[in-house]
């Protein structure tokens, strides 16, 4: 009766889950860093994206087919209520980069609760920094190239306060503009998707090692456990679309404050 | 008993932002309830204010396993 079940054993049961996880070994023997599942994954996530984008617009018509519909309602999601909200009408000129970043970070977060992906590669530092990077150099340019290096600095690290009161103000402002946005921006990304991805694996672990475990009053509340684990997959979904829309409007934010000609 | 005082020391720390979040959803409600028209314009302030407050708890996830080991 037992052998129907097929239960891990306790020992080479991973409970609890540790970082290691976040580590995933290489695809193929001795390319370790370059070719492991998050590399795969972004360019999947990547080839996806072109692919979609390319086939949509391929043929456009006046009565758009769905593929085109979708398409262009997440452009027009972006420009309308993210770039045109947040900056105003010159916001349109930064409507593809919003897009781009909206989709790809929404498209490597769904693979966190997609079937036997389970992983985002966000949850990988490496990835959420380099879109910060990207943000972050993307911000300080268009405010230098608005206003000159100097007149940028000037309005991004003097707030209008008496001068006494400037030796204080000044190291917070250059702290919090120039250091605490990046690593927000960043930090907020991977914790999420690396907390989300956690929590998933305490919980489905943590039935297996319920079901093993000695005693029969045990044993049931493996399945408690599972159906924790599924409704927090739903709540992990909420998260994802979430992060996806909060990295991009931080950016925009960023960028409009940048180009703002007021403190 | 084993384990790690960090996973305490999380919980502690998200009492501070699990407040602050709570605090400014409830001021959107609060807001859109007085002034129903204004809901669209201050939804983006809101998850703004959100994800701002949200970082805090959420560095206590990273640093926990940063400075843990």
């Amino acid at each position: 009766m037992h052998s129907l079940v097929i239960v891990p054993a306790r020992d080479d049961l991973p409970f609890p889950p540790t970082v290691e996880e976040f580590f995933p070994p290489a695809l193929v023997d001795g390319t370790y860093p370059w070719l492991t599942k998050f590399t795969l994954l972004v360019w999947i996530a990547v080839g996806l994206l072109i692919v979609f984008f390319l086939v949509a617009y391929r043929n456009p018509k006046m009565v758009p087919s769905r593929g085109q519909w979708m398409a262009e309602s997440i452009y027009g999601f972006s420009r309308e209520n993210i770039a045109k909200e947040m900056i105003g009408h010159e916001g349109v000129k930064f409507a593809p980069y919003f897009t781009t970043l909206f989709c790809f970070i929404l498209l490597t977060n769904l693979f966190s609760i997609i079937p036997g992906i389970q992983i985002s590669p966000s949850a990988h530092i490496a990835i959420p920094v380099m879109l910060a990077v990207i943000s972050y150099v993307m911000f300080n340019y268009v405010g230098i190239r608005r206003h000159g290096f100097g007149k940028y600095m000037k309005l991004s690290l003097v707030p209008p306060a008496p001068w006494f009161i400037q030796p204080i103000l000044i190291p917070i402002e250059f702290f919090s503009t120039f250091i605490v946005r990046p690593v927000t921006l960043s930090v907020r990304l991977f914790a999420n998707m690396f907390a989300g991805h956690m929590i998933l694996l305490v919980f489905s672990l943590g039935g297996f090692a319920l079901l093993g475990a000695n005693s029969w009053f045990i044993k049931p509340i493996s399945l408690l456990s599972w159906a924790l684990a599924i409704a927090l997959t739903f709540l992990e979904a909420l998260v994802i679309v979430l992060q996806a829309y909060v990295f991009v409007v931080l950016t925009s934010s960023y960028v409009s404050g940048a180009l703002a000609e007021e403190h | 008993m084993t384990g790690s005082l960090s996973a305490v020391g999380y919980g502690l720390a998200a009492i501070g932002p699990g407040i602050g979040v709570g605090i400014i959803f409830a001021s959107y409600i609060q807001s859109t309830a007085r002034q129903p028209e204004s809901g669209r314009i201050t939804l983006p302030f809101v998850w703004i204010g959100f994800a701002v407050v949200e970082a805090l708890a959420l560095f206590g996830i990273a640093f926990g396993f940063v400075f843990g080991a």
